[in-house]
C-alpha cells in the first residue's frame, strides 16, 4: 500500500499518529538504542587484565558486537548453570505471577516512562529466554508461554536494559513474593560478561581495583600526596596539624573508604573531616594504600571477580594485625559486607568483636563481619557525651537526607545517620515518607551508571528523588542534601544542578566535623570548604 | 491528552497515580497545564508568567525519549483541545477571531518553549562538562602539571592551594544559582 500523501491526512489525524506510540506487546515493540541512556562498551585491556572472556574492541552502536560463534550456546549454558546453582535464581524466574505491585517503583520507569523500565518487564526479558530454554512449557508452546528465542536482538535488548537498572531494590520491597529484582539484574549481567559484554566505565575500574587496590588506579605515593594535601588544608581551616597514620602495623582499628573519597570533591572535604575527627579523639586506627578502596565494580560483573576484588579487605586487615575495622560512608561496599563479605572471603577469625575503645559499647551487629560503620561509631560516641559539638557553625545549612539504596535496603540502616545529623545541626527536615528509608529514591546512578554519557538515564532515573528534595526545598528552604554514599556524592550535584539548582550536597561527617570542638584549634572562621562560617562572612572578607 | 503521548501502560500509570511523590512527571505536568491554561484565559500578555509552569513540563521532556518536536508538541495539542472543545460555539458566536488572537497567544508560549527546551538541553551539556572539567582538576593537580604559586612557608602555600580549590567551587556553585 503506497503512502498517503499529507494533504489526504486532516491536520488532527497526523497530530495523532505523531503523538500516540503504536500499541504493540512487548516482544514486538524493538528497542532503539538511544544515546545518552546508555554507558560506552568496554576495552579490550581491561577486560584481559581480569581474565574475561571475549576480549575485543568493540562498540554499542556498531551492528557487529563481535560475539564469538557460538554465542548463544555459551549464554544459554551459564544461564543453566546458575539456575541450577543458586535456588533463589530459579525461584524468582519461577514465581513471579506479574501481579504490577513492583510496575510503578523504580525510578528509570518513574522518571523516564520506558515501559521496559518496569522492573517486572525488565526481569521478563530473562525470563523469557530461561523459559524457552530451561522450562518445557516453554520449549512446547513457546510465546503462548511467554517464552522467545534468544536472538542477537534480544541478546542487545537485554543489555541495554540491564544496564538500566541501579540494582536499588526498591522494587523488590513492593514485591508480594519478596523477589529480588535486583538479583535478577546481577545474574543478567554476569551471563553478559561471559560474552565480554560490559561497560567501559565498570570494566575499567574493575581492573584497575585489581591492579592497584582501587577503582581509579590511585598509587601509594598519591594517596599520600593527597592526605599530604588534606593535612595542609585542614590546618588552614583548625590550625591543628593532624597525623594520618598510613600501613601502620598493630593499630587497633583499619578504617577504610570508598576511592572517590580520595578524588571526588566532596569525598575530599568527607576525608579531610574523618582526619580531623579521628585526630581529635585519638583513635588507635590506620589507613591501608592497599586496602584503598570499599567500593566494588567487581559486584557489577561476576559473583567471581567481586569475590577476588573483596578478598584484600580481610587479607590487608590481617597483614596489619588489627584488631577490627571501620567502615566510612559508602553504598555497595556496606551492601557487599552486609550480605557477602563473610561467606566470599570470611570468616575472620583472627579479628576480634569490635568495641568502641572510647564507651566501651559492644558493636553486637558486627560480631561477625568485624566491621563497624562510621556513623554507628559517631552515633555511640555522641550518645555517651564523648564529642562536644558547636552546632552553630553549621546554621547556614538547611538539611535533609538521602537514605542511600544500599545501607537502607541493603542492611537497614536508618536511625543512626539521622541521629549524627540532628546533633550537629539545628535545622533538619526529612523528604516524604513514601521517598525514604526502606522506600527511598536511588540517585540513578547505583550499580556503576555513574558515567556521564548516560547522563539522560541519569536525570530521568533522579528525577523521583529530586522532586522531593525540591519539596523540602520549596517548603522548608532546604540547601544540603546529606548521604553516606561516594556514588551520591558525587552525582547529586549534577542532579541537584538540572533539578533543584541551589542544594548542596555533602557526606554526613563533613557536617560533624565542622561543629567538632577540637582541642587547640584556633578560632574557626570557615569550614572545611573553606567557605565563611555562618556570622564570619564580614571577616573573610577583610 | 498530553499523557497519552507516551506508551500505553506508562500514560494509564501517569494518569491514576495521584501521589505527587510516587508519580513525578504526572504530577508536574498536570499542575503545569493547570497553570498555563489559567494564565491564559486570564489573558496575561507577558509570556514570562508562563515560564515556570513550561519549564515544569519541559525540564522533564527533555531528558525523555522525546524528538524537540516532540518534547514541545503539547502546546499546540492545547489549541486541539479548546478547539474541539468550542467547536460548536465558535461557529454558532462566529468567535473565530477571538479564538485566532487567544491561538496566537498559544504560538508566542511555542516559541517559549523552544527557548525552555534549548536551555535544559545546554544545562545537560554543562553539566556533564562540570563534572568532567571537577574530575580532571584533581587529575592535574595531582600530577602537578598545573601552576600552583609556591609561597616560603608551607601555610602559606597550603593556604594558596585551598583557596584555589574554594574558588573553583565558588564558579561551580555560582553557575547553579
Amino acid at each position: 500500500m503506497a503512502e498517503p500523501k499529507p494533504e489526504e491526512l486532516k491536520p488532527e489525524e497526523l497530530a495523532k499518529i505523531e503523538y500516540k506510540p503504536p500499541k504493540t506487546g512487548w516482544m514486538d515493540t524493538p528497542t532503539v538504542f538511544k544515546k545518552g541512556m546508555f554507558c560506552y562498551g568496554n576495552q579490550p585491556k581491561f577486560l584481559k587484565t581480569v581474565g574475561f572472556p571475549n576480549v575485543r574492541s568493540w562498540s554499542v552502536l556498531d551492528e557487529d558486537w563481535k560475539l564469538p560463534e557460538n554465542w548463544q550456546e555459551i549464554f544459554i549454558e551459564g544461564l543453566r548453570e546458575r539456575v541450577g546453582k543458586y535456588r533463589s535464581f530459579r525461584l524468582f524466574l519461577d514465581i513471579c505471577v506479574r501481579c504490577g505491585a513492583c510496575a510503578d517503583k523504580c525510578h528509570y520507569f518513574i522518571g523516564g516512562g520506558d515501559p521496559k523500565n518496569m522492573p517486572v518487564l525488565r526481569a521478563e526479558l530473562l525470563r523469557s529466554i530461561y523459559r524457552k530454554y530451561c522450562t518445557t512449557s516453554g520449549k512446547i508452546m513457546g510465546k503462548i508461554a511467554g517464552a522467545r528465542d534468544l536472538t542477537i536482538d534480544v541478546l542487545k535488548e537485554l543489555w541495554y536494559y540491564a544496564y538500566q537498572c541501579s540494582e536499588c531494590r526498591r522494587c523488590s520491597v513492593f514485591c508480594p513474593y519478596g523477589i529480588d529484582t535486583a538479583e535478577i539484574t546481577i545474574l543478567a549481567r554476569e551471563l553478559l560478561n561471559l560474552l565480554g559484554l560490559n561497560t567501559h566505565w565498570i570494566s575499567a575500574p574493575v581492573a584497575q581495583c585489581y591492579m592497584t587496590g582501587n577503582h581509579l588506579g590511585l598509587l601509594p605515593h598519591t594517596q599520600k600526596d593527597t592526605f599530604d594535601q588534606m593535612v595542609a588544608d585542614l590546618e588552614v581551616v583548625t590550625g591543628i596539624k593532624v597525623d594520618v597514620p598510613l600501613n601502620r602495623k598493630g593499630a587497633e582499628i583499619l578504617y577504610y573508604v570508598p576511592s572517590g573519597d580520595m578524588f571526588d570533591e566532596r569525598g575530599y572535604f568527607l576525608t579531610m573531616a574523618t582526619l580531623l575527627y579521628f585526630h581529635e579523639i585519638g583513635l588507635d586506627y590506620t589507613w591501608s594504600t592497599y586496602l584503598s578502596d570499599g567500593g566494588n565494580f567487581g559486584f557489577f560483573t561476576t559473583n567471581e571477580v567481586a569475590k577476588r576484588l573483596n578478598a584484600k579487605a580481610y587479607a590487608e586487615a590481617k597483614r596489619l594485625k588489627v584488631k577490627w575495622m571501620i567502615g566510612g560512608e559508602c553504598g555497595h561496599m556496606w551492601r557487599v559486607i552486609h550480605q557477602y563479605m563473610n561467606t566470599w572471603n570470611g570468616p575472620p577469625d583472627f579479628l576480634e568483636e569490635p568495641v568502641s575503645p572510647f564507651t566501651g559499647t559492644k558493636f553486637e551487629n558486627a560480631k561477625s563481619t568485624k566491621v563497624v560503620h562510621i556513623c554507628e561509631f559517631t552515633a555511640d560516641m555522641i550518645k555517651h557525651g564523648k564529642l562536644k559539638f558547636d552546632k552553630s557553625r553549621n546554621d547556614n545549612l538547611i538539611v535533609t537526607y538521602h537514605d542511600s539504596c544500599n545501607t537502607s535496603r541493603g542492611m537497614g540502616f536508618f536511625e543512626e545517620p539521622r541521629y549524627v545529623i540532628n546533633s550537629v545541626c539545628k535545622n533538619f527536615y526529612e523528604m516524604p515518607e513514601n521517598t525514604i528509608r526502606e522506600q527511598t529514591f536511588c540517585c540513578g546512578c547505583g550499580s556503576g551508571l555513574n558515567a556521564s554519557e548516560d547522563m539522560e538515564l541519569r536525570l530521568r532515573g533522579g528525577l523521583p528523588r529530586a522532586n522531593a528534595v525540591k519539596h523540602v526545598k520549596d517548603k522548608y528552604g532546604v540547601n544540603r542534601l546529606a548521604c553516606i554514599c561516594a556514588i551520591d556524592r558525587a552525582v547529586l550535584p549534577a542532579l541537584m544542578d538540572y533539578w533543584v539548582p541551589g542544594v548542596t550536597v555533602s557526606g554526613v561527617h563533613e557536617m560533624v566535623a565542622n561543629a567538632l570542638i577540637c582541642k587547640g584549634e584556633k578560632e574557626r572562621t570557615t569550614d572545611l570548604r573553606n567557605e565563611p562560617l555562618p556570622g564570619k562572612e564580614a571577616k573573610e572578607n577583610v | 491528552m498530553i499523557l497519552e503521548t507516551y506508551p500505553s501502560v506508562t500514560s494509564d500509570f501517569l494518569k491514576k497515580q495521584k501521589n505527587c511523590f510516587a508519580n513525578p512527571v504526572g504530577y508536574n505536568v498536570s499542575q503545569g497545564i493547570n497553570g498555563i491554561f489559567d494564565e491564559l484565559l486570564n489573558g496575561v500578555d507577558s509570556s514570562e508568567k508562563f515560564f515556570p509552569f513550561l519549564n515544569d513540563i519541559i525540564r522533564i521532556k527533555a531528558v525523555q525519549d522525546f524528538s524537540p518536536s516532540q518534547a514541545i508538541s503539547f502546546i499546540f495539542l492545547l489549541k486541539q483541545a479548546i478547539r474541539e472543545e468550542l467547536k460548536s460555539k465558535t461557529e454558532k458566536k462566529q468567535l473565530s477571531e477571538e479564538l485566532s488572537s487567544f491561538e496566537s497567544q498559544i504560538d508566542s508560549i511555542a516559541l517559549l518553549s523552544f527557548d525552555i527546551y534549548m536551555k535544559c538541553r545546554e544545562r545537560i551539556y554543562e553539566i556533564k562538562v562540570d563534572e568532567v572539567r571537577r574530575m580532571t582538576f584533581g587529575l592535574l593537580q595531582r600530577a602537578n602539571i598545573v601552576y600552583e604559586i609556591e609561597e616560603e612557608s608551607d601555610l602559606e602555600s597550603a593556604t594558596l592551594l585551598t583557596q584555589n580549590k574554594s574558588s573553583t567551587l565558588t564558579k561551580v556553585l555560582d553557575k547553579k544559582g
